[in-house]
């Protein structure tokens, strides 16, 4: 039997797994990284990869402990160097002697063929085709769902009475989309969390500043990567939108692009109008377009030795001098520290906060409405 | 008379003999920033981003220099010009970092180039930046054909033996440099990227260094396209970026030749393709029989520290070659 295992990316493991199981994969569940996983991936990971691939190194070896046979991953067509990880990965665990398979998503819109491929092998349920897509239409609103009730906490967080509460209730109702099985259920099961994230008590008279989080997906979107920076900003009293969301990312490489992705192409074109790869260029693109909105910071997430975000990060400073808004960068990677982190993320709100006072604009109090995430 | 500016890092290995040939016949001027110097070095550390690699701060350095002593900054936006594979971000981006990066520069002439469409072309590249400079179609077709002359002249001079910087002096300095003698007792490859191998202050001048140890030195551009093109395909998928697959290739070749002693590679610190490089080249084990050393050089490196890791793998080799133990 396929012991399929794939790479761990904040909430998201709750879909895929539901999806391989229906097509009659036992799953691995890819253990959320902690320092041994990191510390396993750079060992065995080059000097200079980025921390992603140091990251799912580890995750890889972790999982195939636990017995998994068959990775599932992405693959890329560059200029990225993410495209090559998936084979550097097979290459080096090959090396060591684990004797797993590979199955490489290729960006479908570009080759269709090794994606039918790709799902031959994994359909071990011999599940026929409208079957096949009815399971993975689930799996999306699986994740759609994940991904709005995440949304919600990072605006109910810096409102809450009592710290703590919104992270708590949150690890609850994620149980509840991950019980979800059928398309109903889960529709159900996502207005329940929804309801219940709402009804946390907030502070409605409370300064809360509104930050931006731009840069490359992977350190965005896991959690033990960018060392929980969403909710530390949230403990701090700051309204978090990440410009970046599984199923926004996937829709934009998978099938079509959509508006978003048109706009931000079009906001980053006077600073950087060549893709670069990864997402130096969204990076650009959505701290144009949070500025117009009227944030009142940035946060830009990088991996260290991340090419593309190093080009954007060289552009930024224009962008934010030309907008009047100010902009923080991190380059993560193992040696990164919470408690420096901390300090930093601490001392850029209060200015952001006082920034705010001094402009007088009216602070934005109160509840946000709610049906905006309905 | 109008002055332009080509900074002497990165593509300048590769393309200057052509471009300055071009904006001569168009009668511009060509000022280049010279050699790397430490004041070169310096002024890039301060003024590019600390996580970017040494290449990029060189060259932040060199356009730096040029503040001041031209009109125009000729920076091109190369993306392609194999119609396979892409260069690395940083050049994707270039201009730009360039534009927004460094306060008060002189305009950018900033041309797309990507042979995969036809208005991206290499060809229309050079009409566009004729048609800046406000020439005719037919002295820019002019200037194209003596261009291309004169690159094709360099390509011949550096399958012949010469480095980048001997052959480009050999064309405009005229300095008749005879090709390294062949008599060395030793041969090295040393692969990698061009603006790396070929700077010779953030390579500690490696090539001049071994050759002064009395062996003959060949690099990754002393190798034909078409030789590189024709190596048989080792990895399952191609490299995305051309300098890294023509260093993975070159690699491959110098890994089977009977001539070669010694392979070097060489990479900057940070560098984000390298990692991938360097890796497959370990575990393809390219050089199984050959001996290989990684040298990893940043802004930092000394030239002692180096000196003495060349003169001990130097020494290893000499001493297999001799049957020692």
């Amino acid at each position: 039997m396929n012991k399929v295992t794939f790479p761990h990316m904040g909430e998201s493991f709750r879909a895929f797994k539901m999806l391989l199981n229906d097509l009659g994969n036992e799953v691995i569940l890819p253990p959320r990284p902690t320092l041994n996983t990191i510390n396993l991936g750079v060992q065995f990971a080059p000097e200079f990869a980025c921390f992603p691939l140091k990251i799912l190194m580890g995750t890889y070896l972790e999982a195939i402990q636990k017995g998994a046979n068959i990775l599932v991953t992405t693959g890329g067509v560059g200029p990225c160097r993410a495209g090559l990880y998936a084979e550097l990965h097979k290459k080096i665990l090959h090396d060591l002697g684990h004797q797993i398979e590979m199955i490489v998503f290729e960006p479908p819109r570009l080759y269709p063929l090794n994606f039918i491929r790709n799902v031959y092998k994994l359909n071990q349920a011999k599940l026929s085709i409208k079957a096949i897509i009815e399971r993975i239409k689930k799996g999306w609103r699986k994740l759609q769902a994940l991904d709005n009730a995440e949304k919600l906490t990072h605006i109910i967080r810096p409102r809450e009475l009592k710290k703590g509460t919104t992270t708590q209730k949150y690890k609850q109702v994620l149980e509840w989309i991950d019980d979800a099985n059928t398309f109903n259920d889960i529709i159900e099961a996502e207005t329940a969390a929804l309801e219940e994230l709402h009804k946390i008590p907030q502070d409605p008279d409370r300064l809360v500043v509104k930050v931006g989080i731009v840069g490359e997906i992977y350190v965005l979107l896991e959690p033990a990567a960018n060392l929980e920076i969403e909710e530390t900003l949230g403990n701090l009293g700051v309204e978090v939108e990440r410009s970046m969301f599984l199923t926004g990312w996937a829709r934009d490489n998978t099938w079509k692009e959509t508006v978003e992705g048109m706009t931000v192409k079009d906001a980053a074109l006077p600073y950087l109008p060549e893709l670069i790869g990864g997402h130096g260029r969204d990076s650009i693109g959505n701290t144009v377009l949070y500025a117009k909105r009227k944030f009142d910071g940035i946060i830009q997430l990088a991996p260290f030795t991340c090419i593309p975000e190093i080009v954007a990060r060289t552009i930024l400073p224009a962008v934010s001098k030309d907008y009047d808004i100010p902009v923080l960068t991190f380059f993560l990677d193992e040696q990164t520290g919470k408690a420096g982190m901390n300090t930093r993320l601490e001392a850029f709100v209060d200015l952001m906060k006082r920034k705010k006072l001094k402009n007088n604009t009216k602070p934005q109090y109160g509840h946000i409405p709610r049906h905006l995430f309905n | 008379m109008l002055r332009i500016g080509i900074p002497s890092a990165f593509f300048y290995y590769v393309h200057y003999p052509m471009w300055k040939t071009f904006f001569e016949e168009l009668n511009v001027q060509v000022v280049t920033s010279g050699k790397t110097t430490r004041q070169i070095v310096d002024n890039g550390v301060r003024e590019a981003l600390a996580d970017a690699c040494v290449p990029v701060k060189v060259y932040f350095g060199h356009v730096i220099d040029l503040y001041n002593k031209v009109d125009y900054l000729f920076i091109p936006r190369i993306v392609c010009l194999n119609k396979k594979t892409v260069y690395c971000p940083k050049f994707l981006g270039l201009p730009d970092m360039i534009r927004y990066g460094i306060a008060n520069m002189p305009p950018v002439i900033d041309v797309r180039i990507d042979a995969r469409s036809r208005k991206d072309s290499l060809f229309a590249a050079f009409h566009k930046v004729g048609k800046m400079l406000g020439k005719t179609p037919l002295q820019i077709n002019k200037a194209i054909i003596k261009a291309k002359i004169c690159q094709h002249n360099f390509q011949k001079l550096l399958s012949s033996g010469f480095q980048p910087i001997e052959a480009i002096n050999n064309i405009f300095a005229g300095q008749v440099t005879k090709p390294p003698s062949q008599l060395e007792q030793l041969k090295f490859a040393v692969v990698g990227y061009p603006y790396i191998i070929h700077d010779q202050y953030i390579s500690v001048d490696i090539i001049n260094k071994l050759r002064k140890m009395g062996i003959s030195v060949i690099t990754s551009d002393n190798i034909s396209n078409l030789i590189l093109r024709l190596q048989p395909r080792v990895a399952a998928k191609h490299l995305f970026w051309t300098f890294s697959e023509r260093t993975l290739r070159a690699t491959s070749h110098f890994a089977r030749r009977k001539d070669i002693d010694g392979i070097i590679h060489m990479s900057a610190f940070g560098c984000g393709p390298d990692s991938i490089v360097d890796r497959y080249i370990q575990l393809d084990n390219y050089s199984s029989k050959i001996p290989f050393l990684r040298l990893v050089i940043d802004e930092l490196s000394g030239v002692a520290g180096v000196s003495t890791r060349l003169e001990a793998f130097v020494d290893m080799v000499k001493r297999k070659k001799r049957g020692m133990p």
